[in-house]
């Protein structure tokens, strides 16, 4: 208990005393992670609605595959990533391995099946009536799409959240392909798994803190720009009108 | 302004609509009316272009539909519907009237003013920054309704708006269509199982029985004049009666019914199969027999009294079974029972003759 309260207190002065490893660690921490999650999200929800919105041979079994990969294990991902883009692979040629940009597109493989599948699901949430209301009030295909992905929109944000705290709180992957370097690839994850391993629980502690609170503060910043964005919408109206 | 060609759909094995020939003229109200489950809907989302028929044409403003998808969205954006639970957005009752006039690319002060004018025609003004998902089903069958309307549709396509409303939205979405639509000389074709609904609103009307449309014409003619049992059955005949004709001098029949004879006008021949329609209202009851000009008086016993607000249904057993329709009133009056003796009388141009 003794332990956890002194981390505590480490962590609270690591901030505010602006320890200049623990910003740059977080700050590359926020930087792979959430570049990640908006290539993820850029990539996936529209698969995700492209999937959902056709009809195909295969559809049931292909979301069932997705699905199963929620949970594939993150070292698994790095050890293809490293296959992939190691000096001897495929992708070798490009030489990012042990570079943050390698670290992004661990992640976005990371993420894709979650991202891809929760979006699948949020659409599934949302009446087929809403569509056909779109499509009879005029709306082309796009359109009618773009429609019921607004009404998914709090579900969709929950896959790219969620998608979020799978990129950001991964070790294998980032370990593995990233190598954890001091000032160039190490992140939350890498630097915690370290610290522990050198004996100094308090800083890994400490260093668990904000990457809790980061995702905390990230989850509470979208909910709001979401429901900010809402408000607005209805100051407009109600001006407008 | 609407013409359907031998349009024929099926889900799967199931046969929806057969051959329905039907053409719809600018600023004419249209109602279907038919039994649930007659295929009245899926007429509705076949001209509104949300599907594509098995068979058959349908052309709009003189131009045959085709397969084109940009072609059917140009003339999609030329129409709108109200089906019978509208789905809302979950946005501001503004968002969604505002919805058909922005994928329109309509915005700025047009858009507020079309919109803002739609929520004053159907009684919503002020409603602009409600949540839609929060209204009644009255309020949200007039929101789907203005927003339909905002888009000045030269085609409305209706699909019984009222079904699950209480009488008072009834009727408001009833003088809605009756004052601004036809004031506006928009064209609309509505579907309803609810027969009074049609009359009250149609200008013509089409009976939709098990996919096929039996008939269609003014509202008098098909409640005066169905064209054959189903129809006579669904617009309230009931009482329909099989029978054969066995004299006709100059028009006046005799239709022979179980030992008994019922006096119509028709130009059937001697020997032919028909069925006498009497609607209830046409039959009027007497203790004693009647000496009026009606040509037809049948004595018979009461088997039944049904009131229902100011009316009373009187079954009767006159060798036939026979149903009246009277003021409650009248009941009071005559003091009619069950097992009362009575006189059944309708006049000769009461009965109309079906086709057997």
């Amino acid at each position: 208990m003794h332990a956890i309260a002194d981390a505590f207190v480490l962590a609270v002065k690591m901030i505010f005393t602006g320890d200049p490893e623990v910003y740059s660690i977080t700050a590359r921490t926020l930087e792979i992670s959430l570049s990640s999650t908006v290539i993820g999200a850029l990539l996936f929800v529209p698969l995700g609605c492209l999937i959902y919105f056709n009809h195909f041979r295969g559809k049931r079994t292909l979301i069932s595959i997705i699905q199963t990969c929620y949970s594939l294990p993150t070292v698994f991902v790095g050890l293809l990533v490293f296959l992939v883009f190691s000096r001897a692979g495929p992708l070798g040629v490009f030489g990012i391995m042990f570079t943050p940009q390698v670290m992004v597109i661990g992640q976005v493989v990371l993420i894709s099946a979650i991202v891809t599948g929760l979006t699948i699901s949020a659409l599934s949430g949302v009446s087929p009536a809403i569509r056909e209301t779109a499509i009879s009030l005029g709306a082309s295909r796009f359109q009618s799409v773009w429609a019921v992905l607004k009404e998914a929109r709090f579900a969709v944000l929950t896959a790219i959240l969620v998608g979020f705290g799978r990129a950001i709180s991964e070790v294998g992957l980032a370990l593995m392909v990233g190598g954890n370097i001091r000032g160039y690839t190490r992140v939350l994850t890498t630097a915690i798994s370290l610290e522990t391993g050198k004996g100094e629980v308090a800083l890994s502690l400490a260093l668990g803190f904000i990457l809790v609170a980061l995702a905390l503060i990230v989850t509470v910043l979208a909910n709001r720009f979401l429901r900010v964005k809402e408000v607005d919408v209805a100051r407009s109206q109600g001006s407008a009108s | 302004m609407l013409e359907v060609k031998g349009l024929h759909h099926r889900y799967g094995k199931a046969e929806i609509l057969k051959n329905i020939d039907l053409g719809i003229e600018q600023g004419e109200v249209f109602v279907t009316i038919g039994p649930t489950g007659s295929g009245k809907t899926t007429l509705l989302r076949l001209v509104g272009l949300l599907e594509r028929p098995t068979s058959g044409h349908i052309y709009f403003d003189g131009h045959q539909v085709n397969n084109s998808e940009r072609a059917r969205l140009e003339i999609r954006r030329r129409m709108a519907m109200v089906s019978q639970k509208p789905a809302v957005f979950n946005a501001s009752v503004f968002d969604n009237v505002a919805y058909g006039l922005k994928v329109r690319k309509e915005k700025g002060a047009s858009l507020s003013h079309k919109v803002t004018k739609a929520l004053e025609t159907v009684g919503l003004a002020g409603y602009d920054r409600r949540n839609a998902q929060t209204l009644s089903g009255g309020e949200t069958q007039r929101v789907a309704l203005a927003r339909a309307l905002a888009i000045e549709p030269e085609l409305l396509l209706l699909d019984e708006p009222t079904a699950n409303l209480d009488p008072v939205s009834t009727s408001h979405i009833e003088k809605l269509v009756t004052d601004v639509i036809k004031r506006s000389n928009m064209t609309v074709m509505m579907a309803t199982h609810d027969m009074f609904q049609g009359q009250r609103l149609a200008d013509r009307m089409g009976v939709l029985v098990a996919g096929q449309m039996l008939q269609t014409g003014n509202p008098r003619e098909i409640f005066s004049s169905p064209r054959g049992r189903e129809i006579a059955e669904f617009v309230g005949m009931e009482n329909i009666i099989a029978g054969i004709i066995t004299s006709n001098e100059e028009g006046i029949v005799d239709i022979k019914i179980d030992g008994n004879a019922i006096e119509a006008i028709s130009n059937f021949g001697v020997g032919e199969a028909v069925y006498a329609g009497i609607r209830p209202e046409e039959i009027t009851l007497a203790r004693t027999k009647d000496t009026s000009s009606a040509r037809n008086n049948f004595p018979g016993e009461i088997t039944r009294i049904v009131l229902f607000g100011p009316l009373a249904r009187v079954e009767m057993n006159c060798g036939f079974h026979l149903v009246a329709l009277i003021t409650k009133r009248s009941t009071e009056e005559m003091n009619l029972q069950t097992g009362d003796r009575i006189h059944a009388s309708f006049k000769a141009t009461g009965v109309h003759v079906i086709k057997g």
